[in-house]
C-alpha cells in the first residue's frame, strides 16, 4: 500500500521528478499517480509532450519535449498540474486556484505546502483566467519548488 | 446565510419572495424551495420525529427521505425540499401524520397522453436517454420531480473527469445546461416534451403498451396524466444512506448531497463548521465545495483504513490543510435542538472502536458521505426482476447490455441500475435511449450501440471500475439465469 492513501499527501518517489536542467527550463509536474479515467492532460499539450497509454493509465511528461507552458494547468479536472521554473535563487511555481478572493500580480501571499502548512510568503507573478480556474504563478524561494502546492490569499 | 461570493457560481440576488411560516411573514428569493427560503433565514427544523417529537431537518434536499414534510397552504406531507416557493404562502409544521385536507386535489378529466418513449428522471441519464430517442425519431415524454431538469449535475461545480469526447474537463453544472439545451431545442421541434415538477405515480394495467400515471403539481389543482407509451426509461437516480448513531435525525445533520444542493443550487450556507463523514469521491468533492462556499471543513472522517476517492482530489484538500483521518468514524452526536458537535472513534483493523480513542469535535454540521443506495421502487411495482447486488449499491433490476429490463420495453439508467458515476450514467441513457428507437422501428443503428457499449467498458477499465464492473457482469449473469428459468 501506499502512504499516499492513508494520507492524501504524495511523496517526491510517489511521481515524476526532472532534472535541475529541465526545471531551470520550467516543466510540468503531474502530481497525478492512479489510474482513474481521465485524459484531457493529453489534448491540452501543444507539444505532445504528455502521454497515456489509455485512458485510465496515469500520464507521463516527457520533461525533454515540455515547454512549461501550463496550458494543462488549468485544464486537469483534479487540479494535479504545476509548472516549477527555477530562476536563480528563485523558483516560479503555477498552481490552479479556485477560491475567492483572487490575488492580483504583486500581491504577497501566503505560501502552503501539501499539508496546508503555511512555509513562508509569495510574491504573485501572473494571473491568468482559464474558465472558471485560476491560473496563477508565484515566486518563491528556489528550496522550497517543490513543496509549495497551494496559496492563503 | 445566503452565499453571495463564490469562484465558480455567480449568485445574483433574486426577486424577493415574502411568505408565511408559523403565522410569521419570511422572505425568500425567486428560484427558492420552501426548505431553501427556511434555511436562509436561519430555520433548520422543519418536522418532528412521529415517536419521539424531537426535532427533524432534511436529510436528503432530493425529495426523497421524507423529513421535510410540512403543510403548505393547508395541504399536508408536500415535500418542501423540493417543492418551489410561491408568494405569499404558508407553511406550517405539521401535527404528526397530517390530516387529509378537505380540498380538491386534481383538475378534471385526467389527460391522455400517447408517446413512444417515456423517460423517468432529467438527470445525465435521463437527459442523455431523452436526447438520444428523440434525435433518432422517437416521441418523447421526459418527466422529473424538480422545478427544473439536470437531476444532480446542476449542483457538480467540479470539472468532471472521463475521456476528452465525453466532456472531461467540464463542469457539471455546464453539462447540465448544455444537455437542457439541446433537449428545449427538441421541445421546440416538438420531438420532446419536457415535464418538470411533476411525479410518475404508478405503472398501470393496459391492454397492449406500457401505461404510467403522472401527476404535475400546479399552484391550484394538480392534473393527472394517463401515459401511454411504447417504452420507458427509468433513471430514477439514487438515494443518500444514512448511518446508525446518536443524533443522527438531529436538525444540521445531512447528506452530502443536500449540503451540495443548499450552498450550489441554492446558495446558501449549510452552516459554519463541517464534520465530513465518508472520503470516497462524494465526500472529497463536497468537502471541498465547502471550502470554496467559505465554509469551514474540521476534517473527513473514513471507517477504512484507506481513502476511497481519488488522490488527486485528497490532495486538493489536504493542502487546503483538512486532515483526513483513516479507521476512524462518528459515535454520536451532541446537541439538543440542533447539532453542536460529534464525538469521534478510532476504529482497529477489524473496524471496531478503539476504547477511549474518542475526541469531541466542535461543529454544527455533520455531512454524510457515506454511499448511495438505488431508487428503484418504481420499478419494484412495475414487477422488474430485481436482485440484491452489494457492489451495485442494493435491489437493481437486471438488465443486458441494452440496459432493457426482465419486461420487454422496460429500460433502466444510470444510478437507479447500480451506483456509479455521472460520466457513465450519460452513456448508460445514450445506450438505453438508442436500443428503445432500434426496437420501435426508429432506426436501425446498431453501430453506433456497440460504440457506446465500448466507450463505457474503457470508462470502467480502470481499479476504481472494479466495483461498477463486478455489478454489472453479476447482473447480466442473473439476467439471464432469470430468462433461462422462466
Amino acid at each position: 500500500m501506499h502512504q499516499y492513501e492513508k494520507t492524501g499527501i504524495l511523496c517526491s518517489k510517489d511521481f515524476q521528478i526532472p532534472t535541475e536542467e529541465q526545471l531551470k527550463k520550467g516543466v510540468a509536474i503531474l502530481e497525478c499517480v492512479q489510474e482513474i479515467p481521465c485524459n484531457p492532460c493529453v489534448a491540452s499539450c501543444p507539444v505532445h509532450a504528455i502521454s497515456m497509454k489509455d485512458i485510465n493509465a496515469p500520464p507521463m511528461n516527457d520533461f525533454e519535449k515540455c515547454i512549461g507552458c501550463t496550458k494543462c494547468v488549468g485544464i486537469c479536472p483534479g487540479l494535479a498540474i504545476f509548472v516549477i521554473k527555477k530562476v536563480g535563487k528563485k523558483a516560479w511555481v503555477t498552481l490552479p486556484y479556485e477560491f475567492v478572493p483572487v490575488p492580483k500580480v504583486g500581491d504577497t501571499v501566503q505560501a502552503l505546502d501539501r499539508t496546508g502548512s503555511l512555509r513562508g510568503t509569495a510574491l504573485v507573478k501572473k494571473v491568468i483566467k482559464q474558465g472558471k480556474t485560476m491560473v496563477i504563478t508565484i515566486e518563491i524561494e528556489s528550496t522550497f519548488a517543490m513543496d509549495i502546492r497551494n496559496i492563503r490569499v | 446565510m445566503r452565499i453571495r461570493s463564490h469562484p465558480i457560481i455567480d449568485f445574483k440576488k433574486r426577486k424577493e419572495l415574502p411568505f408565511y411560516f408559523e403565522k410569521k411573514k419570511f422572505v425568500g428569493e425567486e428560484g427558492d424551495t420552501i426548505a431553501s427560503a427556511l434555511h436562509a433565514a436561519g430555520v433548520k427544523t422543519l418536522t418532528k420525529s412521529l415517536k419521539y417529537d424531537s426535532p427533524r431537518g432534511f436529510f436528503c434536499g432530493i425529495g426523497k427521505c421524507s423529513s421535510c414534510l410540512m403543510r403548505v397552504n393547508g395541504v399536508p406531507n408536500v415535500r418542501t425540499c423540493i417543492a418551489p416557493l410561491k408568494e405569499g404562502i404558508t407553511v406550517e409544521m405539521q401535527d404528526k401524520l397530517g390530516l387529509l385536507p378537505d380540498a380538491e386535489f386534481f383538475d378534471k378529466p385526467k389527460k391522455t397522453l400517447q408517446v413512444n418513449v417515456l423517460v423517468v428522471g432529467a438527470g445525465p441519464a435521463g437527459l442523455c436517454a431523452a436526447l438520444e430517442s428523440a434525435q433518432h425519431g422517437a416521441s418523447v415524454l421526459l418527466v422529473d420531480e424538480n422545478q427544473c431538469v439536470g437531476g444532480q449535475l446542476i449542483k457538480q461545480t467540479h470539472k468532471f473527469f472521463g475521456s476528452k469526447q465525453e466532456r472531461a474537463g467540464t463542469r457539471g453544472i455546464d453539462i447540465a445546461k448544455e444537455l437542457e439545451n439541446n433537449v428545449l431545442q427538441l421541445q421546440k421541434e416538438g420531438k420532446i416534451q419536457v415535464m418538470t415538477d411533476a411525479t410518475v405515480i404508478g405503472y398501470y394495467e393496459s391492454d397492449k403498451n406500457h401505461r404510467f400515471g403522472v401527476v404535475q403539481r400546479c399552484e391550484y389543482l394538480n392534473s393527472l396524466y394517463d401515459v401511454r407509451c411504447d417504452a420507458a426509461i427509468l433513471a430514477c437516480g439514487a438515494m443518500e444512506n444514512m448511518l446508525l448513531f446518536p443524533g443522527n435525525d438531529l436538525p444540521g445533520v445531512y447528506g452530502a448531497g443536500a449540503v451540495q444542493t443548499l450552498m450550489n443550487v441554492y446558495g446558501i450556507r449549510p452552516g459554519d463548521r463541517v464534520l465530513m463523514v465518508g472520503a470516497g469521491n462524494v465526500g472529497l468533492i463536497v468537502s471541498y465545495q465547502l471550502l470554496q462556499a467559505g465554509i469551514a471543513v474540521d476534517r473527513v472522517v473514513e471507517a477504512a483504513p484507506v481513502i476511497g476517492g481519488y488522490n488527486v482530489h485528497a490532495a486538493k484538500l489536504r493542502r487546503c490543510g483538512v486532515p483526513i483521518m483513516t479507521s476512524h468514524s462518528i459515535k454520536e452526536v451532541c446537541g439538543d435542538e440542533k447539532v453542536e458537535g460529534a464525538v469521534i472513534v478510532r476504529l482497529d483493523e477489524n473496524w471496531k472502536p478503539i476504547k477511549d480513542s474518542e475526541e469531541y469535535i466542535k461543529c454544527d454540521t455533520i455531512c454524510l458521505a457515506v454511499g448511495l443506495t438505488p431508487s428503484t421502487r418504481l420499478l419494484s411495482q412495475i414487477g422488474v426482476d430485481s436482485e440484491y447486488i452489494p457492489e451495485a449499491g442494493g435491489y437493481v433490476a437486471l438488465h443486458d447490455d441494452s440496459m432493457q429490463t426482465s419486461i420487454s420495453g422496460i429500460y433502466v439508467a444510470g444510478d437507479a441500475s447500480g451506483i456509479e458515476e455521472a460520466s457513465t450514467a450519460m452513456i448508460e441513457g445514450k445506450i438505453a435511449g438508442l436500443a428503445a428507437a432500434i426496437d420501435l422501428g426508429c432506426t436501425k443503428n446498431k453501430k453506433l450501440l456497440t460504440q457506446y457499449r465500448e466507450e463505457l467498458a474503457h470508462l470502467r477499465a480502470g481499479p476504481f471500475g472494479e466495483k461498477p464492473r463486478i455489478a454489472k457482469k453479476k447482473i447480466a449473469k442473473m439476467k439471464e439465469t432469470h430468462h433461462a428459468s422462466i
